[in-house]
Formats: C-alpha cells, structure tokens, sequence
C-alpha cells in the first residue's frame, strides 16, 4: 500500500508559549522543534502497515527550508522518501489542503494518514478539506485502523463512545492520541535517512490557489486566572465551597 | 447578507447543551452583522426534532431529510450542508465543535471554498472571530474572507439558548445528495455505558489522574465523590492512556474542552494540555500531594493531601451537609 504522511512541524510540547509584545507570532528563540506529535502517531501508522504488506511511506510538510528537519526525522523512523512543499507565505488550512490536494494527484496513494490535529495552531482541518477535495471518505479521530482485503475499517473516538465506520481505498486517515505508540529513531534508522530522497517543490509552482480566506490579524495572550489559595483539610475545602463559592 | 445557517446537531432528537451554544452564538452572530439566524436539523426524519429547535429564538427551521443522512456520515452531511448553504444564501454556516462538528465542517468548508475559523470563542464588532490555539496559550483574532464563512464555536465560550414563548416555522426540504458520491458506511456505535451527566453538560466535574494509580481507584475512591455531587467524570489523558477510564472521558487540549460550575481535579498534575480543557471552570478545587503541582497555580480551592485520605473525607463531608 502506498501511503502519503502529511506533517507539520511545531514547538516541543513542552515549550512554554509567549506571544511577541506586538502580537505577530510567538518567541522563538527558546523553542525545539519537533514533529506534531498526532503526525508522528500517523507516520508509525502507517510504517506499521506498510511492514505488515508491502509498500511505500511517503512524508510530505508544506512550510520552510528549516522543515527538513521534522522530514529527516520522520525518514530515520522508517519513511521511505519525503516532500518539502517550500513556502515563506502564511497559508490557511485551506490552502495546505490544497496543495496536499495536488500531491496527493500526482502520487496517487491508496492512503493519507495525518494527525488529527496540529498542538500549535490547534484548527483540526487539514485532513477532512483534503479529503473532500479529492472526494475521498474521511475517519478521523482514528483509534484503531483494520485493513482486509481493499477494505478498511476504523474506529474512531467521537463523543460518547467509540463509533466504527468502513469503506474502501483511496481514503483519508486522521491519527488519535491512542492509535499506537510512535517508535524512536534508531541510529541505523538515523544513518539510513542521511541517504533517502528529500524532494523540495516550490509552493506556487504547483498552480493552486494559495491565498488565505482565514487570515490571523492579531496575538493576545489569554486572561491569566487567579488561583493558589490553599486550605487546609476536607472540611474546610467542602464548607469553602458551600458558603463562600455557593457551588454545593 | 449576514444571514447565519446553524447546524443542530441532535442525539436522537435531543439536543444537548452544546448544540444550545451554537444556536446562542449563531443569533449573537445574526444580529451583530444584520442577518437572520436559520437552524437546520438533518435526518432521515429530522421533522419532530426540527420542531423543538423551532422554540429556541431563531427565525426559521429546516428539517433537511434524506435518507443518506439516518446515521452521521462526513460524505452525505458534508454534501446535503453545502447545497443548502448556497441555496440559503447564507454567509456564515455554523455548528458546535463536538466531534462531529470538528469532523464535518472542515469537510464543509472545502466543499464550499470557504475560510474555516475553529472552536472561536468570541465574536467582535468589527467582523473578526478570536480562537484559542496552543493549548490555549495564545488567543488569536481571525477575519475570514469570501462571501461565505464557515465557523465552529467552542461551547464553553457561549450560553445556551434559552427557549421562548413562540416557536419558529419549520419548513421541511429534501436534501441535496449524489448517492453515487457516497463512499462511506456507517458500522456500529460503541457506546460508553453510564447513568452519568456527560461532561459537556454537567455542572460539576470531577476528574481523576495518574495519581489515582488503577481503574479499581476510581471506582472505590473517586466514584463515591462523584455520585454524591451526581457530578460528571472526567480524566487526564494519563489516567485515560493507562487504560483506567474510557477515551471519551479525556479533558484537555486534545480531548473535551469543558467549564462547569465546579472542576475537582483529583491526583491531577495540571500540564498545560489538560489545563487547556478546564481552566475556564468558574470554581476549580484541586488535590494533589505534590505542592509544587502545576494545577494549585489554577486552583481556586487547594488541598495538599494523599487523595486516597482526602477523597473520602471530603465525601463524607458532602453528605453531612446534605444531610443537615
Ligand atoms: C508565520 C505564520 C503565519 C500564519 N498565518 C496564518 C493565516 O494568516 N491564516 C491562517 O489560517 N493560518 C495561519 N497560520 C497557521 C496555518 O499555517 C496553520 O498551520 C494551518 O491553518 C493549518 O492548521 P493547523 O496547523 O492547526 O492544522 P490541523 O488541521 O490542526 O492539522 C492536522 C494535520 O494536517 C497536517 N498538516 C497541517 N499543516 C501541515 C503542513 N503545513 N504541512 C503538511 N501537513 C500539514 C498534519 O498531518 C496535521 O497533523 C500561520 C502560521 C505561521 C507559521
Ligand atoms: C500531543 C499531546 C496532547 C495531550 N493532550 C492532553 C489532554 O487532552 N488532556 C490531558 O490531560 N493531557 C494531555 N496530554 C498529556 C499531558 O501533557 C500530561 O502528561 C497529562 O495531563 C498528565 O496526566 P496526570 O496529571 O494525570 O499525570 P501526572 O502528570 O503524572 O500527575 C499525577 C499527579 O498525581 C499526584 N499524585 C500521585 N499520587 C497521589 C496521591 N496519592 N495523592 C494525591 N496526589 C497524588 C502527583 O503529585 C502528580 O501531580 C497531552 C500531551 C501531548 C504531548
């Protein structure tokens, strides 16, 4: 099966996020980069299934020169050969779309598995608006992907429990937190990589339409809450909330 | 212009709060740019629930039927949406972002060509939307352009809609559906079972962490707790990757956002993942042992303590307010 990885690059978890004073973007200077971690859950997906068949493990990322970086990453985990889309531009979810639109047309892949959402810009959309653009079904939310013969069942997290739909290739995956625990890079993995193909495409090359309909105007950090009082036992947290918060 | 298509989404003709918080955003919406506010309910027989929502202050309802839209499907949703928002002349097309929302309306919004602006938390006067994005660290204000717009409205930012005297007229419309297109099929729905509030409705949540150590915890230590205060139940995601409690009870960033009245936060660390799903609570009680934890810095009410001490005494002393 081949299989088409969208990801994107973002600031480790664990970075503490501030916005620049005047509200353009956020400071970089302390911040590591990494792979979106629901990506690096689609990228061992899908190595997953290629070692079960056979098959290709493509990446793709839409950004800047610095995004080879995640690729060369996701290619020591095991891809087999990756895509940077280069672009400085500040595209929307509908343009990356777009464009993974594209290149999902010129590689036609039986499977585009991304991660559900991206920990940065949070908009979870990617991979429904590329979908819908190629026509294609959609599970997203995946927690568990079973594949049989040309059809592919997925269970999928949604409210209220765990809902199963099925269809046939060509599709659209979305990665959930749970779908499988992503391998490390090992150091042959990490050697191997050095030597796989990273093919750069210019973005405006490709003749899609690439300005933004959602445009980010300004950064603003959010309220900060109040909070750090300390009681001292059971009773006193229970009679606080009784007469001075009137929850219970 | 300005005219505002809200999708209900409906659970077997009821609607959940969540779904109130769209209909309240969507005629804030309406009014702010001058249009009227349509609320659409699909279905394979959407009529009944149609005729509920009709009590809820918007100016018309339509029941929008076919037989491709009896279980949700992105496919079949997505298309029946999409032609009826053309046909409306809506300019903006809004929905709650539940799971459903967040699966169908970038699905939507492709079909349409339109801007898409995620779980907003606020509409301004000058024709921009802001959005929570990195776990909620950075509010970012957003203007979508096009003749249409398409939104998701994170349900703690907004009230529910409040139902009327009247009701609106409900105008039944066969949707519009290329059956050929369809490629997806509905299986089964798992559902979790609990006589519970869900956590996106309840007014008191009390939520659980790797601290509680296994799943039997959280029956025998927390459950009572719950119950007591017929509270929802909620989780960190390491409670939940530990396998203690179902997915569906994950609170954070990547999982539910929610806001009740109440938040109790029980063996619970407070990364930033997880207080992006809790920290708009109006009352936040929180019990760890640890007193450099992260979540006193949020807390309202603090409890330094061995949870499995505290957690019933604190039960214990719910019961004798109540009983006195
Ligand atoms: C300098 C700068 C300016 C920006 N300005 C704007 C703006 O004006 N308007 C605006 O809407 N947004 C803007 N953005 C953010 C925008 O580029 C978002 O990244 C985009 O809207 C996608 O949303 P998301 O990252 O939350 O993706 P999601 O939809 O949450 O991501 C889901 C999945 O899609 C895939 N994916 C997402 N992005 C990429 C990518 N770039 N390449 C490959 N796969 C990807 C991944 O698999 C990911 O897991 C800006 C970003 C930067 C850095
Ligand atoms: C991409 C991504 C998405 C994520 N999304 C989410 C999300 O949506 N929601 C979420 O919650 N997390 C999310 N996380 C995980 C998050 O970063 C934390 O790892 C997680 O919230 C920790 O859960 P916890 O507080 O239960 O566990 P821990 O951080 O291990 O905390 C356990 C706490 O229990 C206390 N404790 C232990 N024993 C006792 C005792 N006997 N009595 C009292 N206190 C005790 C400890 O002092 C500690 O503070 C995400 C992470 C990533 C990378």
């Amino acid at each position: 099966m081949k299989i088409l990885v969208p990801i994107k690059r973002v600031p480790d978890p664990a970075t503490t996020i501030r916005v620049l004073p005047d509200g353009t973007g956020i400071a970089t200077d302390n911040v590591k980069w990494v792979i979106n971690p629901f990506c690096e859950i689609a990228i061992e997906e899908a190595l997953r299934i290629k070692e079960k068949q056979t098959g290709e493990v493509i990446l793709v990322t839409v950004g800047q020169s610095t995004w080879q970086e995640q690729l060369r990453t996701g290619l020591a985990m095991g891809a087999d050969r990756a895509i940077l889309v280069k672009t400085d531009a500040a595209l929307d979810s509908l343009a990356i779309a777009k464009i993974l639109a594209k290149i999902a047309g010129d590689e036609k892949p039986d499977l585009i598995i991304l991660g559900k959402q991206a920990i940065d810009d949070d908009a979870n959309q990617v991979g429904q608006m590329v979908a819908e653009m190629l026509g294609w079904p959609q599970a997203t939310f995946a927690s568990k992907i079973e594949i049989a013969a040309d059809k592919i069942s997925v269970m999928r997290e949604v409210d209220g429990g765990l809902e199963t739909i099925a269809f046939k290739i060509p599709a659209v995956i979305t990665a959930d937190l749970r779908l499988n625990e992503p391998r490390y890079a090992s150091l042959p993995g990490i050697m191997k990589a050095r030597k796989k193909e990273l093919k750069e495409i210019a973005a405006d090359s490709l003749g899609v339409d690439l300005a933004p309909k959602l445009k980010v105007k300004t950064l603003a950090a959010p309220p900060k809450r109040q909070g750090g009082r300390k009681v001292a036992s059971a009773q006193e947290m229970v009679s606080l909330l009784h007469t001075e918060a009137k929850v219970i | 212009m300005g005219d505002v298509l809200i999708f209900a989404e409906h659970q077997g003709g009821h609607f959940p709060k969540s779904t109130l918080t769209a209909v309240h955003a969507g005629l804030e919406l309406a009014k702010k740019r001058g249009g009227k506010a349509v609320a659409v309910v699909a279905g394979d027989a959407p009529e009944a629930a149609a005729g509920e929502i009709a009590k809820y202050g918007v100016a018309k309802v339509i029941a929008l039927a076919h037989p491709a839209l009896k279980n949700y499907l992105a496919d079949a949703h997505a298309q029946a949406l999409a032609a009826l928002a053309k046909k409306e002349g809506a300019e903006f097309v809004m929905a709650t972002a539940t799971a459903m929302g967040k699966d169908l309306f970038p699905r939507l919004a492709a079909r349409l060509g339109a801007g898409m602006a995620s779980e907003i938390t606020a509409i301004n006067d000058d024709q921009t939307f802001v959005r929570p994005t990195y776990a909620g660290n950075v509010m970012a204000t957003v203007e979508i352009d096009g003749p249409i717009k398409v939104l998701t409205v994170r349900g703690t930012a907004f009230d529910a809609a409040k139902p009327g005297d009247g009701a609106a007229p409900v105008e039944k419309q066969n949707a519009e559906i290329d059956a050929g297109a369809l490629k997806m099929e509905f299986v089964s729905f798992n559902a979790t079972k609990s006589d519970r509030p869900q956590l996106t409705e309840a007014r008191i949540i009390v939520s659980g962490g790797r601290g509680l150590k296994a799943g039997e915890n959280f029956k025998a230590v927390l459950e009572p707790l719950v119950d007591e205060l017929g509270a929802a139940m909620g989780a960190s995601r390491a409670a939940v990757d530990a396998g203690f409690v179902p997915n569906d009870l994950q609170v954070g960033q990547t999982g539910k956002v929610v806001a009740p009245e109440l938040y109790i936060a029980v063996g619970i660390s407070g990364a930033i993942q997880h207080l992006a799903g809790m920290k708009d609570s109006k009352v936040i009680c929180a019990i760890n042992k640890d007193e450099e934890a992260p979540i006193f810095a949020v807390a309202d009410y603090g409890l330094v303590a061995d949870l499995f001490k505290a957690v019933p005494e604190i039960t214990e002393e719910i019961k004798k307010l109540k009983h006195s």
